[in-house]
């Protein structure tokens, strides 16, 4: 069986689509595996790497830098990228089969949970990821206009995206003029009339979903203070419990810096992050534009650690301009693969792909697309090890032909027109980003239209 | 700032932290893990990992341990890298129970 599948003289070639940190961590677990791989990812950008440098903050540069892992990957001679090809829209499932054994989709889940409320799509209410990508310099979100002019603006939600939005938010123009934000975004910022920032939670500060890293870094900010009502940081019985966990670490520690917050005398720098818990959105009002939100006050209920938030019947009228939410993510659906909509993620078990229960042979899946939007950059790694142990665990009952793999997918994509962008296309992108940036003293000014990637090319 | 593999890895090492880490920066010996802190992002996904709370941010190294900031750096540097999960030290459950998680 010299030729079986994974042998040196037919290696088991295997298509990414999507190149985030799951994405990379599939190609990596494959290259580990006890089998001869040859790994194409694919990604509907010119650029690598999906959140980590569209989602990740651009003052978190020390996060970002987690692509020096992804290059080192790339490194590998048994792996090639194709950017700036969209599955789906350049290249579909049945052409896929025939140049590769298997495909592992980590494709991300790229749009927003919805809060169902009346009022949603007024103007001003925005997504967190439509800020997010703006801010980051996402060629689709290039041109989003947001209305900083207003005073108030409003965040639904306490995760670290919503944490992200606020402090980009807060921060100063010359806190942010350093790191690799979007230029349009700088030059938007630099206007900005927002004075106060309100982050809204359902549930209590004992429960808040933000990191302590995250909390702090509001204590620290240039000329925004911290409000917080102490009256708040009152905790029902059930919260205290759940301080007395010493494994609840992150809790006591954030519990810890709000009351500091708390105690502080009143500050006089221009902005403000109000931190509001135990409240929920029912209703954005307005006539065209946003006027305001209207919040249900909430009351914990249930025992430590599975404590719900129950309405209490009375409301409060939070006059605002300007509004993200930021409750979660959801994957968006692609042509030839079943779809979950409640959750918002391709069926799969333990990685590979189901339609209906049943699992199609060779389809397979990680990261956000695969679980839901949970997790950290790091958490991808673990993930996308499952699946790369399910794809080599069916190794026998899949197809053995010899297939033709990146080079040929590449020649029947160019056949189509499509401008593959290769590992060495991205590089070349890359140092003309960071040329750039340079003259400004940032680490990179990134191209935000498609086109002008391109250009770089020629 | 980095983050930092205290003495509560001592005897135990579940290598729980390892498979999350998403840049390869630990370092181990026979005894325990060590953070490389010129590798490490400070993303912080290892911390919720460890079942006896050995890894903390610098920030907030608990009085008394801050000697582990030199020690995680100087040992990284020359120890191999540790990215698999491996099984526990034989020492590890008598451990966790000792120091009372
Ligand atoms: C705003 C924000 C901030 C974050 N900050 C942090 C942080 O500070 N620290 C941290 O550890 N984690 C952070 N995370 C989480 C982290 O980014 C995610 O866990 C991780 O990126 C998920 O990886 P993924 O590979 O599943 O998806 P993604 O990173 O979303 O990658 C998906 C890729 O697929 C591509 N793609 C999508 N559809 C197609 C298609 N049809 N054809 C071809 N390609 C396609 C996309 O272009 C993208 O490159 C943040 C997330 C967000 C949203
Ligand atoms: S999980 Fe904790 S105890 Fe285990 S190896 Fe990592 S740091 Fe050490
Ligand atoms: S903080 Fe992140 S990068 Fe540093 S050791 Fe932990 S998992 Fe690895």
């Amino acid at each position: 069986m010299s030729d079986g599948l994974g042998s040196e003289g037919n290696p088991l070639k295997v298509l990414i689509v999507g190149s985030g940190p799951s994405g990379f961590y599939a190609a990596d677990a494959l290259l580990k595996a006890d089998t001869t791989v040859e790994v194409d990812i694919l990604d509907r950008l010119p650029t690598p790497f999906g959140l980590v440098r569209a989602g990740v903050a651009p003052d978190h540069a020390k996060i970002k830098s987690a692509t020096k892992a992804y290059d080192k990957i790339s490194d590998n001679p048994n792996v090639s990228f194709l950017g700036n090809v969209t599955f789906g829209r350049d290249v579909s499932l049945a052409e896929i089969q025939a140049t590769h054994h298997a495909v592992i989709f980590t494709c991300g889940a790229e749009s927003d949970r919805r809060l169902g409320i009346p009022g949603e799509d007024l103007a001003g209410s925005h997504t967190a990821t439509e800020f997010v990508y703006w801010y980051n310099g996402h060629p689709d979100y290039r041109d989003h206009v947001f209305d900083l002019s207003q005073e108030v603006a409003v965040i639904i939600g306490q995760g670290n995206v919503a944490a992200d939005v606020c402090r980009i938010l807060a921060k100063t123009v010359d806190e942010l003029k350093n790191t690799d934000i979007a230029e349009h975004a700088l030059d938007a910022l630099s206007q900005s009339k927002i004075r106060d920032i309100h982050m809204i939670g359902r549930r209590g500060p004992a429960q808040a979903k933000f990191t302590h890293a995250e909390l702090k870094e509001f204590g620290e900010l240039a000329d925004c203070d911290p409000v917080i009502d102490p009256a708040i940081l009152d905790l029902n019985a059930a919260s205290q419990a759940e301080l007395e966990d010493k494994t609840n670490r992150s809790a006591i520690k954030n519990i810890e810096t709000l009351t500091a917050f708390s105690q502080r005398p009143a500050g006089s720098k221009s902005r403000r992050l109000h931190f509001r818990f135990l409240e929920g959105p029912t209703e954005l009002k307005g006539g065209e534009h946003l006027a305001a939100v209207t919040l249900m006050k909430n009351r914990l209920e249930g025992e430590a650690f599975n404590q719900w938030a129950e309405e209490t019947g009375e409301t409060v009228d939070l006059p605002c301009g300007l509004l993200f939410r930021s409750i979660g993510y959801r994957g968006v659906p692609v042509p030839d693969i079943p779809f979950d909509d409640k959750k918002g993620v391709f069926p799969n078990k333990e990685g590979r792909i189901t339609n209906d229960g049943s699992v199609l042979p060779g389809v397979y899946c990680a990261g956000w697309i695969k679980r839901g939007p949970s997790g950290i950059i790091g958490t991808n790694r673990p993930d996308s090890v499952e699946t790369v142990g399910s794809l080599l665990a069916d190794l026998s009952g899949l197809d053995a032909s010899q297939k033709p793999g990146g080079a040929g997918l590449r020649t029947l994509l160019e056949g189509k027109g499509v401008r593959v962008v290769s590992y060495e296309d991205w590089q070349k992108i890359d140092a003309a980003e960071i040329a750039k940036g340079e003259a400004k003293g940032k680490p990179r000014e990134k191209f935000t239209r498609i086109n002008d990637m391109l250009a770089a090319l020629s | 700032m980095t983050t930092v593999v205290t003495e509560n890895c001592q005897r135990c090492r579940f290598t729980d932290c390892v498979t999350v880490c998403p840049v390869d920066c630990f370092h181990g010996d026979d005894e325990m893990l060590y953070i490389d802190p010129e590798v490490c992002i400070d993303c912080g996904a290892c911390v919720p990992e460890c079942p006896v709370q050995a890894i903390f941010e610098e920030a907030d190294i608990p009085d008394g341990m801050e000697k582990w900031v030199e020690i995680n750096a100087e040992k990284a540097a020359n120890l191999p890298v540790v990215n698999e999960q491996t099984d526990p030290l034989p020492t590890a459950e008598a451990r966790k129970t000792e120091l009372g998680f």
